[in-house]
C-alpha cells in the first residue's frame, strides 16, 4: 500500500479501526479532537459504534462494559482527560479487560495548556489509578511508528487482557507525515470465552470484576497479575539505539524529544563530539536491559524531557550508579531546542574530560 | 367459598428471623421459633398451624431471603 | 398441591448478605423472576452497583459485571452498545446512582440509552454505615448527619424519578416501593414494564424502588416497612412518571 499524508490523530484513529478497533468512547480535549471526529465519522461504515460520553469517567467506563463484552474498543484524551480516566484503568487492570487507551498529552499541572509536554511520564507509566496494576505504555517517535504501534497495542492488548497506552505529545498528534498502512504480526490469541454476550441458558454466567473481599484471594490476584506483568517485562520491551559506537554521552529520549536529539547528534558529529540515543519506544516495561549495551566510552548519561524530570527516575534505576546522569528539560509546552542541548552535551563533556 | 387449601415450607438454613412473613400472614400462623436456632444463628420462621394456611404466598412475596416456598390445592 | 412460589431460576443459590429484613432481597427476587418470565434470562447482563449491591454479581444468574462507583449506567452503554439485541440493566443505590452517578445516570437516560435501571432509593448510605444521601429526608438522622438532615445546610432530598421523567430519552419512569405483597406485586409489574421497553427499544427505563435500611435507621424489620409507608412515600409519591406512547 503506497504511503499517504496523514495528520497525527486521524494516523492514530485510521491505525486503530485497521487494528480492529470496533468501539471508540471519547469525550472532547484539546489536541487530540481528531480522533474522536475521525471516529465519529468513520466507526459507523465498518459496522462499529462512536458515542460521545459525558465525561472522561463515563468514556472509561464505557470502554470497561465495551472490553467486558468482547469487543476491540478504544478511547483517547489529553493529560487532565486521562487523569479522569485513571478510576477506571485501575477497574480495567483489576477486571482484566483488553483496551487501548491514547493520551495526546499537553502541559500539566492542573488545567495547565494545549502545547506538547511529556509530563504525563509518571502518569502513563505509574497510572494515577490505585493498587498493584501496571499499564503497558508505547511512546511512537514518528507517525508511521504510531500507525504501527496502535494497530499493534489491540493485539496485545487482547494477548494479555490488560490495557495498553499510546503515548503521544500535541506535536505527534498535530503533525503531518506520510504513513502507511502495514500488515502488523497477528499474535495467537485465546477465544475471549470470559466475554459477557448472555448464558444463552448454556454456560455459567460470566462474570466481570475486580472485587475480592477476602485479601487472601486479592493477594493471589494481585501475585498473578505480577506475573503477567512479569511476562510482559520479558517479551514486551522495546527501544532503540542508534550511534552509540564510540560515543562519549548516550542521550536518553523518547517520542518527540528522541526526534530533537537526532538532529542533535548529526550536528555534533560534524564538529567530531560523538552523542549516541537510547530511545525507549516502551516506557512500561521500561528497557532496563538496553542500557547493558552502553559501550564503555560512555562517560556520562543525559536525559532529555519535555517536564522538570521525570524518566529520568527510571534512567537513574537503569544505569544503577554505572554512569553521571545529567538532565535537560522543558516543561509547560516548550520544546527543546536542538541548541540548548549542544549547549547541555559540551557543558557535561568539559566537565568529564 | 370453599376454603383455599395452602402449604408453605420453609428453608430454614436461608431464614434470617427478620419476622417481614409474620405481619403478612392473613390467617396468623407464622411464628419465629425461639427454641430453635438456625446454622446462621437466627431463630427461623415456622408455620405451627399448616392447615390453616391459605396459600396466599403472601409470606413468600415479603419474604427477602426467598426462605419459601409455597404450595397451594387447585380447583376445587 | 401445585407449586405456585418458588425459588427463581433468575437467582443462584447463593445466600445474601444483606442484613435480616433488608428488602434488597425482595428486589433482587422480583428484577429475578421478571427475566425468567421474560425468557431473557440468556441473553441478560447486569451491572452491580458499589454500596449494599456490591455483590450482586454472585446472585443474578446470568452474565454480570461489578462497576465502578456510580458508573453503571456508562459501563452499561458499553455492553449495549456491542450486543444492542442483549437485555442490559444496571442494579444501583441511592448514593451510587443519586450522588456520585448522577451525571452517568442523566445522560445514558439523555442519549436514551435502551438499558433497564433498578434504582434503590432507602434514603441513606448502608454499606458504609449509615451516611447522609441525597435521598436522606429533612430530619433524618444520619451518621454525617447527626442532628437530622437540616435544609439550610444540606439542602432538599433528590426526587430522582421526576427529575429523570424531565428527559427525553426517559421512555419509561415509574416509582414504587416493596414494603407490603401488594405493593411487591405493583413493583414487579412496574419492572416488568421497563424491561418490556427496553425489548421493545423503546429508550431508557427506570425503577426507583423505596426500600429498607432497618440497620442504619435503626429499626426492626417491621418498624422498618412502617417508617417507610408513614415517611418515605409522602415525599417520594409512588406511580408512573413516564410511559411510551403516553
Amino acid at each position: 500500500m503506497a504511503k499517504i499524508l496523514m495528520k497525527g490523530n486521524e494516523a492514530i484513529a485510521a491505525a486503530a479501526i485497521k487494528g480492529g478497533c470496533r468501539y471508540f468512547f471519547g469525550y472532547p480535549i484539546t489536541p487530540q479532537n481528531e480522533i474522536p471526529e475521525y471516529m465519529a465519522r468513520e466507526l459507523q461504515k465498518v459496522g462499529g459504534c462512536f458515542v460521545q460520553a459525558e465525561s472522561e469517567l463515563a468514556a472509561i467506563n464505557m470502554v470497561y462494559g465495551a472490553a467486558g463484552s468482547g469487543a476491540r474498543v478504544m478511547t483517547s484524551s489529553s493529560s487532565p482527560g486521562i487523569a479522569l480516566k485513571q478510576e477506571g484503568i485501575s477497574y480495567i487492570a483489576g477486571a482484566e479487560l483488553p483496551c487501548v487507551i491514547v493520551n495526546i498529552s499537553r502541559g500539566g499541572p492542573g488545567l495547565g495548556g494545549i502545547q506538547p509536554s511529556q509530563g504525563d511520564y509518571f502518569q502513563n507509566t505509574r497510572g494515577g489509578g490505585h493498587g498493584d496494576y501496571r499499564t503497558l505504555v508505547y511512546a511512537p517517535a514518528t507517525l508511521q511508528e504510531s500507525v504501527d504501534l496502535v494497530m499493534e497495542a489491540f493485539e496485545v492488548a487482547d494477548y494479555y487482557r490488560n490495557p495498553v497506552i499510546i503515548s503521544g505529545d500535541g506535536m505527534i498528534g498535530q503533525m503531518m507525515e506520510p504513513v502507511e498502512f502495514k500488515e502488523i504480526p497477528k499474535r495467537e490469541l485465546p477465544p475471549k470465552d470470559w466475554a459477557t454476550d448472555g448464558t444463552k441458558g448454556k454456560r455459567k454466567p460470566n462474570i466481570i470484576n475486580s472485587l475480592y473481599l477476602d485479601p487472601e484471594q486479592l493477594e493471589k490476584h494481585n501475585w498473578r497479575l505480577k506475573e503477567k506483568y512479569d511476562r510482559m517485562v520479558q517479551n514486551e520491551v522495546r527501544y532503540e539505539m542508534y550511534n552509540l559506537e564510540q560515543a562519549e554521552i548516550v542521550i536518553v529520549a523518547y517520542g518527540t524529544t528522541s526526534r530533537v536529539v537526532k538532529n542533535v547528534i548529526s550536528i555534533l558529529s560534524k564538529e567530531g563530539i560523538r552523542v549516541g540515543l537510547l530511545r525507549p519506544i516502551t516506557l512500561w516495561p521500561y528497557p532496563e536491559k538496553a542500557f547493558d549495551e552502553i559501550p564503555e566510552t560512555i562517560k556520562a548519561l543525559l536525559s532529555v524531557e519535555m517536564s522538570t524530570g521525570q524518566m529520568i527516575d527510571d534512567i537513574k534505576i537503569a544505569a544503577n550508579g554505572r554512569w553521571p546522569v545529567y538532565f535537560y528539560g522543558r516543561s509547560g509546552g516548550m520544546v527543546p531546542t536542538p541548541d540548548a542541548i549542544i549547549e547541555k552535551v559540551k557543558e557535561i563533556l568539559r566537565g568529564q574530560r | 367459598m370453599a376454603k383455599v387449601k395452602g402449604r408453605v415450607s420453609f428453608q430454614e438454613e436461608r431464614c434470617k428471623g427478620c419476622e417481614l412473613c409474620t405481619i403478612f400472614c392473613p390467617t396468623k400462623i407464622i411464628i419465629i421459633d425461639k427454641n430453635r436456632i438456625n446454622a446462621k444463628g437466627y431463630h427461623p420462621a415456622t408455620v405451627k398451624e399448616m392447615d390453616k394456611c391459605i396459600g396466599c404466598a403472601n409470606c413468600a412475596m415479603i419474604c427477602p431471603d426467598i426462605v419459601i416456598t409455597v404450595e397451594r390445592e387447585m380447583g376445587k | 398441591m401445585e407449586t405456585i412460589f418458588r425459588k427463581t431460576e433468575g437467582l443462584t443459590d447463593a445466600l445474601f448478605h444483606y442484613c435480616p429484613g433488608c428488602t434488597h432481597g425482595i428486589i433482587h427476587r422480583i428484577v429475578a423472576e421478571t427475566l425468567e418470565e421474560l425468557d431473557v434470562l440468556g441473553k441478560a447482563i447486569g451491572v452491580a452497583p458499589v454500596g449494599c449491591g456490591v455483590l450482586a454479581y454472585e446472585y443474578f444468574n446470568c452474565d454480570m459485571y461489578q462497576a465502578a462507583h456510580g458508573r453503571a449506567p456508562a459501563v452499561a452503554t458499553g455492553i449495549k452498545r456491542v450486543h444492542p439485541d442483549n437485555i442490559v440493566f444496571t442494579y444501583q443505590g441511592d448514593g451510587d446512582l443519586a450522588s456520585i452517578g448522577t451525571a452517568e445516570i442523566v445522560h445514558a437516560a439523555h442519549r436514551g440509552e435502551k438499558i433497564t435501571t433498578i434504582f434503590v432509593n432507602n434514603t441513606i448510605y448502608g454499606m458504609t454505615g449509615g451516611q447522609m444521601a441525597p435521598t436522606t429526608l429533612i430530619g433524618q438522622k444520619a451518621t454525617t448527619a447527626p442532628y437530622g438532615r437540616e435544609v439550610a445546610h444540606a439542602g432538599y432530598p433528590l426526587r430522582i424519578a421526576e427529575m429523570l421523567a424531565t428527559i427525553q430519552g426517559a421512555a419509561f419512569v415509574e416509582r414504587v416501593a416493596v414494603n407490603t405483597p401488594a405493593n411487591i406485586r405493583k413493583a414487579k409489574n412496574a419492572i416488568r414494564k421497563a424491561f418490556e421497553t427496553q425489548i421493545k427499544g423503546e429508550g431508557f427505563s427506570i425503577v426507583e424502588v423505596l426500600s429498607t435500611c432497618s440497620t442504619n435507621w435503626g429499626l426492626t424489620p417491621i418498624e422498618a416497612l412502617k417508617w417507610l409507608e408513614e415517611n418515605m412515600i409522602p415525599y417520594y409519591p409512588l406511580g408512573n412518571f413516564r410511559t411510551p406512547g403516553r
